[in-house]
């Protein structure tokens, strides 16, 4: 019942949070010198023809009779129309967002697998050099941002040793049966294995880009979580029991060890995704965040308004997954 | 973590701050002092543009002129000065924005953790809209808003970034003020703002300073991200971030166009952020 209570009341503050995000955007992007209509016109164009264009577009009305507006659209689902494109904004959105999503959830499981790795290495090799020159390269990967990260890779790997592709999401000559934009899932589904690795070719850099960071702080993280499991009297006597230190560092320290972990990764996951609009532009791949870049230097107000929103909407759905999680996993919580 | 109970853990993180200490500060004054005489030391100007000279190789590899240390870009400029004058703005920015950042976020998280009440409830809840916002798309949209400018970029900084000392602040300030000190101070009949001063601010003042330090780094990465969009300062200008993206599309012609800003930026914010790090280890009072 309390889980209940806790669960509408976080509800409320999650939609607090969007409706703030929703009125500052609204104003920013409105105080932009510069009429957006008169940008997208030819030059010929006359002042009827800009005034015409202007009404259509609600830009018109005074700022808080155009949010109205804009509240009434998107309670139906309507976003409103790209100004540049003159397409529905959900769709062009929707369209991206399963490319952002894919790379997300790739760095995501990258992070993931080389946190663990370096967790799990420097818990079994305490106190030698191994150990510190771990501990070393994981400060180094902490305080250097994703936006680094992909550069040096793409002159490690793109120029110096061009073993992956730096552009673009799949090799554009290629014929794509997909009904969908998650190319990597359907790629796999339809079993064309051959797409699916021009696909990771073109992903592996960005992702791993995003991972670093946070691959270091899991790693971090969770060896010092290890660290302290590794003292505790039952794990003394799995050890007495006489299991080798493998089975001692990942079958019984690395359970309990996890969930302090498993909290940071959801609110750290938030600025990964944050992070993919200056690597999805870095690599030139076809996501959201390149989109929204575009969308601000062309003044495509509606366009923008939509992609923030979106990133908002996701990064408050990830926080609230996280939250519950956490109070689902752990005992103490949930017996309150 | 190394052991921090024995005598031999202290001494050896405090062997290591103390090189992080020497290594990232030396790194940052020979920047530092490097942008001030720019304009005595940098080989050309950072601004002639010579087709003629264009994408010339370092001067170690075949077909470099002399005069042209680290090469020039696909208009003939020079790496090297541009890079020295490029610092100048990255610091400019990292002192401006990481000061400006650091007092307004610390001041509104040391007002909602000790007062509390209807202050903190309004504070964290302005966190909470913020954090929901992905950072550089942000910042690229407040640069869109205020146009392209030193000012903008220093303002926009600001906006995205507050609440990081906010946040740290807030916690930091909530603790302290749950401690026996404060109440004694209260009791002693202080002023609610006196004793914020006086016996919080001091508390969590190294944390502070290890954050500003951070921030500056973090500064200097939103500038070249910015200037790497094209929306930092005019194109002329030289910045890394727009060098950087010069290097990015002429990278299989000319790679030392992209290396060399990138080495100086990487540096640069390895280094803000080990000092941060030896910082908040020399202040830290169970090592000291």
């Amino acid at each position: 019942m309390q889980l209940v209570r806790a669960f509408l009341l976080r509800l409320m503050t999650t939609a607090v949070t969007l409706i703030g995000v929703a009125v500052i955007v609204f104003f920013v992007i409105r105080v932009v010198p510069g009429n957006p209509i008169a940008m997208m016109l030819p030059p010929g164009a006359t002042e009827a023809d800009i005034a015409r264009l202007t009404a259509q577009y609600g830009l018109d009305k005074s700022i808080p009779a155009q949010f109205l507006i804009w509240c009434q659209g998107v309670v139906q689902g309507d976003f409103g129309t790209s100004i540049t494109s003159n397409q529905p904004v959900l769709s062009l959105v929707l369209g991206r967002l399963p490319a952002t999503l894919e790379l997300s959830i790739m760095a995501l499981v990258i992070a993931v697998v080389l946190g663990g790795i370096i967790a799990l290495t420097g818990t079994r090799n305490r106190g030698t050099k191994l150990e510190a020159a771990l501990d070393v390269g994981n400060g180094m990967a902490l305080s250097v941002p994703d936006f680094l990260w992909g550069l040096v890779l793409i002159l490690l790997f793109g120029v110096l040793w061009p073993v992956f592709h730096i552009s673009g999401r799949v090799t554009p000559s290629l014929d794509l049966p997909f009904s969908s934009n998650f190319y990597l899932f359907e790629s796999l589904i339809r079993l064309r294995f051959d797409l699916w690795a021009d696909i990771v070719s073109h992903m592996f850099m960005p992702a791993l880009a995003l991972a670093i960071p946070l691959a270091a702080i899991i790693g971090q993280l969770l060896k010092q979580s290890l660290k302290e499991t590794m003292h505790l009297d039952y794990v003394t006597l799995a050890r007495t029991k006489g299991y080798g230190e493998n089975h001692v560092i990942t079958r019984e320290a690395l359970p309990n060890a996890i969930l302090p972990t498993l909290t940071l990764v959801g609110v750290q996951f938030t600025f990964l995704i944050g992070g993919t609009v200056i690597i999805e532009r870095l690599f030139s791949y076809e996501g959201l965040g390149n989109m929204a870049i575009d969308a601000v230097i062309n003044r495509d107000l509606p366009l923008i308004q939509g992609i923030v929103i979106l990133f908002a909407a996701i990064f408050t759905a990830v926080n609230l997954v996280v939250d519950l999680s956490y109070a689902l996993l752990n005992p103490r919580l949930r017996h309150g | 973590m190394v052991d921090k109970s024995g005598a031999d853990g202290r001494s050896l993180i405090r062997r290591r701050a103390g090189l992080k200490l020497w290594l990232s500060g030396g790194w940052l004054a020979t920047l530092a002092l490097a942008a001030i005489l720019a304009p005595w030391i940098a080989p050309q100007d950072p601004l002639a543009q010579d087709l003629f000279l264009g994408r010339l190789p370092p001067v170690w590899i075949q077909g470099a002129e002399p005069g042209f240390y680290l090469g020039t870009d696909s208009l003939g400029r020079d790496v090297l000065s541009r890079i020295l004058y490029g610092a100048r703005l990255a610091l400019i920015v990292a002192l401006v924005a990481g000061t400006v950042t650091c007092v307004i976020g610390a001041s509104l998280g040391l007002l909602a953790g000790f007062l509390r009440g209807w202050v903190d409830v309004v504070i964290s809840r302005a966190i909470d809209i913020w954090m929901a916002f992905p950072p550089v798309l942000f910042s690229i949209l407040l640069i869109a808003v205020m146009g392209p400018g030193l000012q903008s970029i220093i303002l926009a900084i600001v906006v995205i970034d507050w609440t990081r000392f906010a946040r740290v602040v807030r916690a930091e300030a909530m603790a302290q003020g749950a401690m026996d000190y404060v109440a004694s101070a209260q009791v002693a009949g202080r002023g609610r703002i006196s004793t914020m001063l006086t016996e919080i601010l001091p508390n969590v003042l190294p944390t502070i300073i290890a954050l500003l330090t951070l921030e500056m780094g973090i500064a200097v990465i939103v500038e070249a991200i910015l200037s790497f969009v094209n929306l930092s300062i005019s194109t002329d200008d030289p910045t890394w971030g727009g060098m950087i993206a010069e290097g990015r599309t002429s990278i299989h012609q000319a790679w030392w166009v992209l290396i060399f800003p990138l080495i100086t930026l990487f540096l640069t914010v390895l280094s803000f952020s080990q000092l941060g790090e030896g910082l908040k280890d020399r202040f830290d009072p169970v090592l000291r």
